[in-house]
C-alpha cells in the first residue's frame, strides 16, 4: 500500500501478516495474512484444532508469534504485554470474575487505569445500560442467566472503548434456544457499539448469521476470506464447501472436458456434467463434487426435464420443519441428500417411493481431488 | 416413609459415632473442665471454685507463658503463608502433569515422616557441634562452635519446617481451581501482576488461606516436642506448661484450668478466622 | 505469573530460585538424619568418622545397632500393635459415618457433622489430658463403688488406641464419605432390581466401590497412629510406642542409632505414604 493511499482509504483496526506459530515440531497457525476494516464483524470459522484459539490468543497477546507481524491501528503489538494491548477478549467461559459482583467486574479494567471511583461508577452503570441491564451493579455473578452474563462480558470489554474485541466461542456453552437469540443480539450490540469485533467459532451458522466477513480456516492456514454470500455459494476449496454449510460429496473421475463443461462418472457410476471455472482438472484426473440438498430438485418418477437426472428410491425421510430432507438412493446404490420443498408438494413422500431428481449444472461445486 | 428396617439400620450407624463423640470427646472435655473449677483442700476433698483460673492470672510467667505461646504461634502461621503462598502458586499455576505430581510428593514425604524425625534433623543442623556450625567454621566466618540452638528462631523454624505443608496443600487445592482464563481476563482487562495478585487470585485463595492458617495455628500452639527439643528447657510453652502440671507436678486442677484456656484460645481463634472470612467450619475443615 | 502471560526473564529466575531453596530446606534435615546414621562415631555430629552399618546390626557397645536393640525394637511392636487397632477402628467407624452422613437425613445431621469435626480443631496434648482426666475419674468412682481394679482406664496402650482413635476417626470419615459421595445410588438400585438383598448390593456393589478410599485411609491411619506424639504423650503406660521411647533417648543424648531408625521410619512412611496416594489415584481412574 502507498503511502498516499492511506489518506483515502480508511486504515484497517488490525492487520495480520504472515503470523506464524509453531509449537515444538507442530505449526499451529501458518502463515496467517488478513486485514479487518474498522466497525466490521469479522469471523473465524473452523473445526476444533485448526489454529483458530492459537491465532485469537496472538491477537490477544497471550501466545508470542514465531514469525509474521501484527498490527492494531497501524502499530506493531509485537513485544506488547496483554495488559497493554488496545484489544479486550471475551473468554470461551466469559471468565466473569466470581469473587466481584458485577459492577467491580465490570469497573475492573477502569480501576486499573486509575479512574476516579465516581466515574467508574457511571461509565459502569451507562455500559450496563446499553448492554439492557440497568441496575444489576450489586448483583453476584452468579444471580444471572447466561445471557446475562455474555451481555456483562461484554460490556466489561466494552466500557474500555477497545480498538477491537475479541471473542472466543463465547455462545458454546448456552443452549441451542439461547444461543440462537444471542446471535442476533450479539450482531445488534456491535452495530451498536460500532466497534471490531472479531469472533471465533466452529459453528457455522453464528459465523454466518452475525459476520460482514468470515474465514474459514484449517491446519493452521486460511482456506477463503469472503463475506458470508461468498463463502456459502462460491466455496473456494473443496474444504470450504464440505465445512460450510450441508452438502452431498461424490468422487468422481473427468471423462470429458468442453470450456467449463465437465462431465464425470462417479465411482459408483453415476454420470454427471458439471459447470465449473475451477482448473486443474483434466480429462482421467478425479475430482470431488458437492451439491448443497436445496440445489437437488424432486420430481415425478415419469419426470425427465433437466439435467443431471436420476431414477431413484426413496430410502428415508427426516422431517425437521424447514429443514426436512428426504435421502434417495440412485440406480448404483448410492445415497443423495435432498431438501423437501417447502411447497409441500412431496409431503406424501413415503419410504420406497420412485422418484427423480435433477440439478443444474451451474449449482454444483467441483474441485480436483489433493487440491 | 421409613421401613422398620432402614430405621434400624439407621441407628445401628448412630451408634457408633455417638459413642465415639460423646465418650471420648464431649464427656472428657466436660469431665476436663469439671476439674479444672476444682480446688484442693486436702486428700481427696475439693470444692469448686475459679482459683486455679485465678492462679493464672496472678502468676505473671503462667500468663506470659501463654501470651508468648500466642503470640509465636501468630507469628508463625504468618510466616508459614508467606513462605508457602508462592510455592502453592508455584505448583498450582506454572507446572503441569509429571512435575506437578513429583513438585507436590516432595512436599509431602517429609511430613508422612514423624515430627520427631524432622525436629532431630533439625537438632543435628543447628547444635552447636552441628552441621551449620561446622560449615561456618570451614568456611572461616566464625572462628569457634556457635550455638544456633535453643532460641526462639530456632522454634520458629521448626514451627514453619512442622506445618508448611499444612498451609501449601489447601493452597495447592484451591489455587488450582482458580482458572488461567480469570487471571488471562485480569491481564486483558489492563491489570498489573499485583493488582491481579490482590484483586482476583487472593480472593479467589481466601478459603484455602483460612483453612491453612487454622490448621497452622492450631499445631503451632498445641506443639510440644519442636518448642521442648529446639527451644531447650526454658523454652517456654504453654503445651510444656501443661505437662508439667500434669506429669511432674500432678497438679491436674491446675493443668486442667491450663488446657482449658488453650483450648478456649485455640476454638476462638479458629471462630475468629471463619467469621472474618465468612466461612463454615464444615467446609473449611472438610475440604482439607 | 501464568506461562501465557510474558513475565520478564529476572523475575522468573528468581522465583525458581525461591522454589529451589524451599525444596533444599524441606530436604535438609532428614537428609542429615539419614547420612548420620552411617556415620562411624558414637554421636550424630560432625566430624565425618567413615562409613559404617554398625548402626543397624552391631552387636557390641557402643556400637549396639536397632535390630539388636531390645529397647527399640519392643517398642516398635507397641507402636505396631496400635497403629493396628487404631487403624482398625478408625476404619470402621469411618464407614458407619459415611453411610450416615451420605446416605441418611435426620435431624441435627450439622452438628453432629460438626461435633464429628471438631476432633481436628483440638490440640493433641488436650485431647490427651482430657481423656486422662475423664478415665481416671471413672476408674477412680467404679473402683470406690466395687473395690475392683480398672487397670484398663489408667494410662497404658488402650488410653494410647483410645486417645488416638479419637481423632484419627475424623480423617478416616472424611476420605471415605468423600468416595462415597461419589457413588451412583443407582448401581445399588440395580443390583436391588436384579434380585439382590438390601445387605447383598452394598457388600456386592457399594463396598467394593468403597475399597480403594478404605485402603487409603487405613494406610494414614497406620501412619498417622505410628508418628503421633502429643496425645500418646500425655496417655502413656510402662509400655512405650516408638515416638516416646524415642523421646526419652533424644533427650538423654542423641546416638546414630537414633539415625538408624529414624532411616528406616523415613523409608516405611514414604512407602506407606506414596502407597495410600496410589490407591487415591487409583479410584480416581475408575470414576
Amino acid at each position: 500500500m502507498l503511502r498516499g493511499d492511506l489518506l483515502t482509504v480508511p486504515q484497517p483496526d488490525l492487520v495480520c501478516q504472515d503470523l506464524t506459530k509453531d509449537f515444538d515440531s507442530f505449526r499451529a497457525v501458518d502463515h496467517v495474512s488478513f486485514d479487518v476494516p474498522q466497525g466490521s464483524f469479522f469471523s473465524i470459522l473452523g473445526p476444533s484444532g485448526c489454529g483458530k484459539t492459537t491465532l485469537l490468543r496472538m491477537i490477544a497477546g497471550f501466545q508470542s508469534p514465531t514469525g509474521g507481524d501484527l498490527r492494531i491501528k497501524g502499530k506493531s503489538m509485537i513485544g506488547v504485554p496483554p495488559n497493554k494491548r488496545p484489544v479486550s477478549m471475551v473468554f470461551q467461559h466469559l471468565a466473569l470474575f466470581p469473587t466481584m459482583n458485577i459492577g467491580d467486574n465490570v469497573g475492573f479494567g477502569l480501576r486499573q487505569r486509575g479512574v476516579a471511583k465516581a466515574e467508574i461508577k457511571t461509565r459502569v452503570g451507562e455500559v450496563l445500560e446499553r448492554v439492557g441491564l440497568p441496575g444489576v451493579s450489586a448483583r453476584r455473578v452468579d444471580q444471572l442467566s447466561g445471557g446475562q452474563k455474555q451481555r456483562v462480558a461484554i460490556a466489561r470489554c466494552m466500557v474500555l472503548e477497545p480498538d477491537v474485541l475479541l471473542l472466543d466461542e463465547p455462545l458454546g456453552a448456552l443452549d441451542l434456544k439461547l444461543r440462537e437469540h444471542m446471535k442476533v443480539e450479539m450482531k445488534s450490540l456491535q452495530a451498536a457499539f460500532n466497534t471490531t469485533f472479531v469472533y471465533i467459532t466452529h459453528d457455522q451458522s453464528e459465523a454466518l448469521v452475525m459476520s460482514d466477513n468470515i474465514a474459514v480456516m484449517n491446519n493452521g492456514r486460511f482456506e477463503q476470506i469472503g463475506t458470508p454470500h461468498e463463502v456459502y455459494h462460491a466455496p473456494s476449496t473443496a474444504f470450504v464447501a464440505g465445512f460450510v454449510g450441508e452438502a452431498n460429496k461424490v468422487t468422481a473421475k473427468v471423462s470429458a472436458m468442453r470450456g467449463q463443461h465437465v462431465k464425470l462418472i462417479s465411482d459408483a457410476g453415476t454420470e454427471m456434467i458439471v459447470d465449473t471455472p475451477q482448473t486443474g482438472l483434466d480429462v482421467g484426473t478425479w475430482a470431488e463434487v458437492f451439491l448443497r440438498p436445496e440445489i437437488i430438485a424432486l420430481g415425478p418418477a415419469n419426470d425427465d426435464e433437466g439435467m443431471n437426472v436420476q431414477l431413484g428410491t426413496v430410502e428415508s425421510v427426516l422431517f425437521n420443519g424447514a429443514n426436512s430432507t428426504v435421502t434417495v438412493k440412485d440406480k448404483t446404490g448410492s445415497l443423495m441428500n435432498v431438501a423437501l420443498p417447502q411447497t409441500g408438494a412431496f409431503a406424501n413422500l413415503r419410504k420406497g417411493d420412485a422418484v427423480v431428481t435433477h440439478w443444474d449444472p451451474r449449482h454444483a461445486r467441483c474441485y480436483p481431488v489433493g487440491s | 416413609m421409613v421401613s422398620d428396617t432402614s430405621r434400624l439400620g439407621f441407628y445401628l450407624l448412630l451408634a457408633p459415632i455417638l459413642l465415639w463423640l460423646v465418650l471420648l470427646i464431649i464427656l472428657p472435655h466436660v469431665g476436663l473442665f469439671v476439674v479444672s473449677i476444682s480446688e484442693k483442700i486436702g486428700p481427696r476433698e475439693y470444692e469448686t471454685g475459679f482459683d486455679n483460673y485465678a492462679a493464672f492470672f496472678t502468676e505473671p510467667l503462667y500468663w506470659r507463658t501463654f501470651a508468648r505461646t500466642a503470640i509465636m504461634s501468630i507469628l508463625a502461621t504468618a510466616l508459614t503463608l508467606i513462605l508457602g503462598f508462592p510455592i502453592a502458586y508455584y505448583i498450582a499455576k506454572l507446572t503441569r502433569g509429571r512435575t506437578k505430581t513429583t513438585l507436590f510428593l516432595m512436599c509431602m514425604i517429609p511430613f508422612w515422616v514423624s515430627e520427631l524425625v524432622r525436629t532431630f534433623g533439625w537438632m543435628i543442623l543447628l547444635r552447636e557441634t552441628g552441621v551449620f556450625s561446622n560449615v561456618l567454621q570451614y568456611l572461616g566466618v566464625v572462628s569457634g562452635p556457635v550455638e544456633m540452638l535453643y532460641n526462639d528462631a530456632a522454634i520458629m523454624v521448626g514451627l514453619v519446617y512442622t506445618s508448611i505443608l499444612f498451609m501449601v496443600v489447601p493452597l495447592v487445592t484451591t489455587l488450582d481451581s482458580l482458572d488461567d482464563s480469570l487471571i488471562e481476563a485480569g491481564y486483558d482487562l489492563g491489570g498489573t501482576s499485583t493488582s491481579i495478585l490482590r484483586e482476583i487470585v487472593i480472593p479467589h485463595a481466601m478459603p484455602g488461606i483460612v483453612s491453612g492458617c487454622i490448621v497452622v495455628f492450631m499445631l503451632s500452639l498445641g506443639n510440644y516436642l519442636t518448642p521442648i527439643l529446639l527451644g531447650g528447657k526454658d523454652s517456654l510453652w504453654f503445651t510444656g506448661m501443661i505437662y508439667t502440671q500434669f506429669i511432674t507436678r500432678f497438679n491436674w486442677e491446675l493443668g486442667s484450668a491450663f488446657g482449658f484456656l488453650l483450648l478456649a484460645l485455640s476454638s476462638f481463634v479458629v471462630f475468629l478466622g471463619l467469621k472474618l472470612s465468612g466461612q463454615s467450619l464444615s467446609e473449611t475443615m472438610g475440604r482439607s | 505469573m501464568i506461562p501465557t502471560v510474558p513475565q520478564p526473564a529476572f523475575a522468573k529466575w528468581c522465583y525458581r530460585a525461591y522454589v529451589t531453596a524451599f525444596f533444599v530446606y524441606l530436604a535438609l534435615p532428614l537428609t542429615v538424619v539419614c547420612v548420620f546414621a552411617f556415620n562411624n562415631s558414637v554421636f550424630p555430629a560432625l566430624p565425618w568418622e567413615g562409613f559404617t552399618l554398625a548402626w543397624f546390626f552391631g552387636t557390641e557397645a557402643p556400637y549396639i545397632g536397632v535390630f539388636n536393640e531390645r529397647a527399640i525394637l519392643r517398642s516398635i511392636g507397641t507402636s505396631a500393635f496400635v497403629a493396628m487397632w487404631v487403624s482398625g477402628l478408625a476404619v470402621a467407624v469411618g464407614t458407619c459415618n459415611a453411610f450416615l452422613f451420605v446416605r441418611h437425613d435426620f435431624r441435627g445431621k450439622a452438628l453432629l457433622y460438626m461435633l464429628m469435626l471438631l476432633p481436628l480443631i483440638i490440640p493433641g496434648v488436650i485431647l490427651g489430658i482430657s481423656i486422662l482426666v475423664f478415665s481416671s475419674s471413672l476408674a477412680n468412682t467404679l473402683e470406690d463403688a466395687t473395690g475392683l481394679w480398672f487397670d484398663g482406664l489408667r494410662p497404658g496402650l488402650i488410653l494410647v488406641i483410645l486417645g488416638q482413635f479419637s481423632f484419627i476417626t475424623t480423617f478416616a470419615t472424611l476420605v471415605i464419605s468423600a468416595r462415597l459421595q461419589k457413588f451412583d445410588p443407582s448401581l445399588e438400585e440395580a443390583a436391588l432390581n436384579l434380585g439382590a438383598s438390601k445387605w447383598g448390593a452394598i457388600r456386592q456393589i457399594t463396598l467394593p466401590f468403597l475399597l480403594p478410599a478404605i485402603v487409603a485411609s487405613a494406610v494414614v491411619s497406620v501412619l498417622m497412629s505410628f508418628e503421633n506424639f502429643n496425645t500418646t504423650l500425655m496417655l502413656v503406660g510402662s509400655d512405650s510406642p516408638l515416638t516416646i521411647t524415642m523421646f526419652d533417648k533424644l533427650k538423654q543424648g542423641a546416638t546414630p542409632v537414633l539415625n538408624a531408625v529414624s532411616l528406616l521410619l523415613i523409608i516405611v512412611s514414604a512407602v506407606l505414604g506414596l502407597m495410600s496416594l496410589l490407591f487415591q489415584s487409583r479410584k480416581q481412574d475408575q470414576v
